[in-house]
């Protein structure tokens, strides 16, 4: 893969990216624009991620890719084996170990450490896109911090379902100032959205890179009377005995027998490794042979 | 006892080693040169380089035959490798007045300077499957015309000249590039020309016939359908003047369209344009319909609220490399967020039959 610089991209379109996230840094939860290239993968599948990871990345860091939570579903494993033909970066399956690290729909249950950095995939990065499909018009709202719309749709949910029905992608307000987009993680998740490490999100098809600096206020948008509860499925992990992680829901057997484990894989195996055992699980060891 | 599934490396892996095995098909059979599909298959060609945005006919080809003929695999593999070269400088700006034309029809008048040239047309061949063709695909002799010397000077110019069609501002010197800067409405026309001509055929030519059914018509004709190979010229900055440095085919296609005027302004004809690599004639038809109907704002005209006029529809959906990729994208898996919909759905029926049992 010589004939390709370091992660791929050139190194101007690195700078051109590195220009966008630091501004993304600067005005949180704000989407600057950038100039996506296309990416020897599709879009939708991660370009937006893809290019803020080459942009952010140094041969010293260690990567690890997830999707839904694990790092072996096939379009992790594909992300990750991109940059280790294009990079030659270290790779790993230990949320711990990673300096960098690619996610889709999910934040990693071990809390995230400063000096790492997280980036999202993104497929559509307006949280008022549902609301009003022209960009034009969105663009125009988040200037005039017109929110309304969004507060409508919440309290229609309310008087229609009796609770918020939104169950991902849940809205969130970055710095008292601009709605977000959290990227399709389940809202389980969202209160982890304030924390340590840097977050990047990165939307290639839609040409928008935003971000979360570390520390910086993130609530979930709701009413008093009916405030944000994240949740999951009322279960412990089978595998892990985890209580208070996010769950799959795996059906096992043709008359629809049920089965509960953790989304995180990492999170999973540490936790067996450490000797905790679930309902249907055995010891790591054994499993292991 | 369960153990969770693993493998997807592995079966990433045999995937693309069947898929490799797919592609090449019967191996009783020859297998298909690049040559062969560049000089054989040279719409499909055409087609991958127009909308790879990419004038290199053997990559093209190449990619037609790794795609194993889906077009658009075909230009996204173009695309993703037009986006790792490095942007060098800008030709000048090509000059179809100096086409050398292989066809050149207009539909407004029967007869013009340059003359009418049918060229390699399918227009009136009647549409019998060949079934000699799948026997041998030998050619009888082709009659032969020394090439024409004399400039083929444009439709509209003739017009022009009268004042009967509108005039077009000069553009900016250097239009901005859609590949290197993020695409912002309002976009301006040399903008929307761009993303028109590396756009999906299929839609614009939707968009077009859209047009011509009622939604936006702009009663267009097509003054001059042209295509041929200009020379591209480029300034070295080193030797300080232009030189060529190769030719392109094009497909050009300015229509004429319904006119506009007021008490004050006498009426003028308005204009449609489509410019496209290769031999793409439905493209550049279709391509000038929407450019018309996009114009509706400069030229005063009512926005009827049809898609062809929603600039914003048009060009955020054009590009098929973009919604193929985020149309295929929802096969991957989605188990975190179906799982938590799973979790809201359960929740909200289980308060809802409580209330319907409480009222009972």
């Amino acid at each position: 893969m010589s004939a390709y610089n370091f992660a791929y991209l050139d190194e101007q379109t690195k700078r051109m990216i590195r220009r966008a996230i630091l501004k993304g840094l600067a005005i949180p939860g704000y989407q600057v624009p950038f100039a996506s290239r296309e990416m020897p993968m599709p879009y939708g599948w991660g370009t937006g991620g893809v290019q803020v990871t080459a942009s952010v990345l140094m041969p010293e860091d260690t990567l690890k890719v997830i999707d839904q939570g694990a790092d072996d579903t096939t379009n992790a494993v594909s992300i990750r084996r991109f940059f280790e033909r294009t990079a030659g970066v270290a790779v790993t399956e230990a949320t711990v170990e990673a300096s960098v690290i690619q996610t889709r729909h999910r934040i990693p249950e071990e809390p995230l450490q400063a000096g790492q950095i997280l980036v999202y995939q993104v497929p559509i990065p307006e949280p008022l896109r549902f609301l009003e499909p022209s960009e034009v018009e969105t663009r125009k709202m988040h200037s005039l911090e017109e929110y309304g719309l969004m507060h409508v749709k919440l309290y229609e949910d309310i008087s229609q379902h009796g609770a918020i029905a939104t169950a991902y992608a849940y809205p969130v307000k970055v710095e008292g100032r601009y709605v977000m987009d959290p990227s399709p993680i389940p809202k389980f998740d969202n209160p982890k959205l304030e924390m340590e490490a840097i977050q990047l999100f990165g939307a290639g098809r839609e040409q928008r890179i935003y971000a979360i600096p570390p520390f910086t206020q993130v609530v979930s948008l709701d009413f008093d009377d009916y405030p944000f509860a994240p949740t999951k499925a009322d279960h412990a992990c089978d595998l892990c005995g985890a209580e208070d992680s996010y769950l799959d829901e795996l059906i096992v057997d043709d008359a629809g027998g049920r089965m509960f484990m953790c989304s995180d894989t990492d999170y999973c195996l540490t936790r067996r490794k450490a000797g905790h055992i679930g309902a249907q699980g055995v010891p790591y060891e054994e499993a292991s042979v | 006892m369960y153990v969770a599934v693993k493998g997807g490396e592995r079966a990433i892996d045999n995937a693309h080693a069947w898929l490799a095995e797919e592609r090449r098909g019967d191996t009783a059979v020859a297998d298909l040169s690049v040559a062969q599909i560049r000089e054989q298959l040279s719409l499909a060609v055409n087609r991958v380089m127009a909308e790879g945005s990419l004038y290199d006919a053997d990559l093209a080809a190449l990619a037609i035959k790794q795609s194993r003929g889906d077009l658009i695999e075909a230009i996204f593999l173009i695309r993703a490798y037009r986006t790792t070269l490095p942007r060098f400088g800008g030709s000048l700006p090509v000059d179809t007045e100096d086409m050398a034309c292989d066809r050149r029809i207009s539909a407004t008048f029967k007869d013009a300077p340059g003359g009418q040239v049918l060229g390699p047309t399918f227009d009136y061949t009647h549409r019998l499957l060949d079934f000699k063709l799948a026997a041998d695909g030998e050619i009888g002799e082709v009659p032969q015309a020394p090439a024409r010397d004399t400039a083929t000077p444009h439709i509209m110019s003739f017009l022009d000249r009268e004042d009967l069609i509108q005039p077009e501002p000069a553009g900016e010197a250097t239009p901005p590039d859609l590949t290197r800067t993020p695409l912002e409405l309002p976009a301006d026309r040399a903008l929307r020309l761009q993303a028109l001509t590396r756009g999906d055929e299929g839609f614009i030519l939707g968009m077009a016939y859209s047009t011509q059914r009622g939604y936006a018509r702009n009663h267009a004709f097509v003054a001059e359908l042209r295509i041929g190979t200009v020379p591209v010229e480029m300034e070295i900055p080193e030797l300080g003047f232009s030189i060529d440095i190769g030719e392109i085919n094009l497909t050009e296609c300015e229509t004429v369209n319904q006119f506009q005027g007021s008490k004050t302004n006498p009426p003028q004809f308005t204009r449609g344009y489509g410019l496209v690599f290769g031999m793409s004639e439905r493209k550049a038809i279709s391509m000038a319909l929407v450019d018309r109907a996009l114009r509706w704002k400069e030229l005063g005209e009512d926005n009827v609220g049809a898609p062809a006029q929603d600039e914003e529809f048009v060009l955020y959906h054009a590009d098929n490399i973009q919604a193929t990729g985020f149309l295929e994208h929802i096969k991957l898996p989605h188990y975190v967020d179906f799982q938590s919909e799973l979790e809201l759905i359960r929740k909200l029926r289980r308060e809802a039959t409580q209330m319907q049992e409480a009222a009972e």
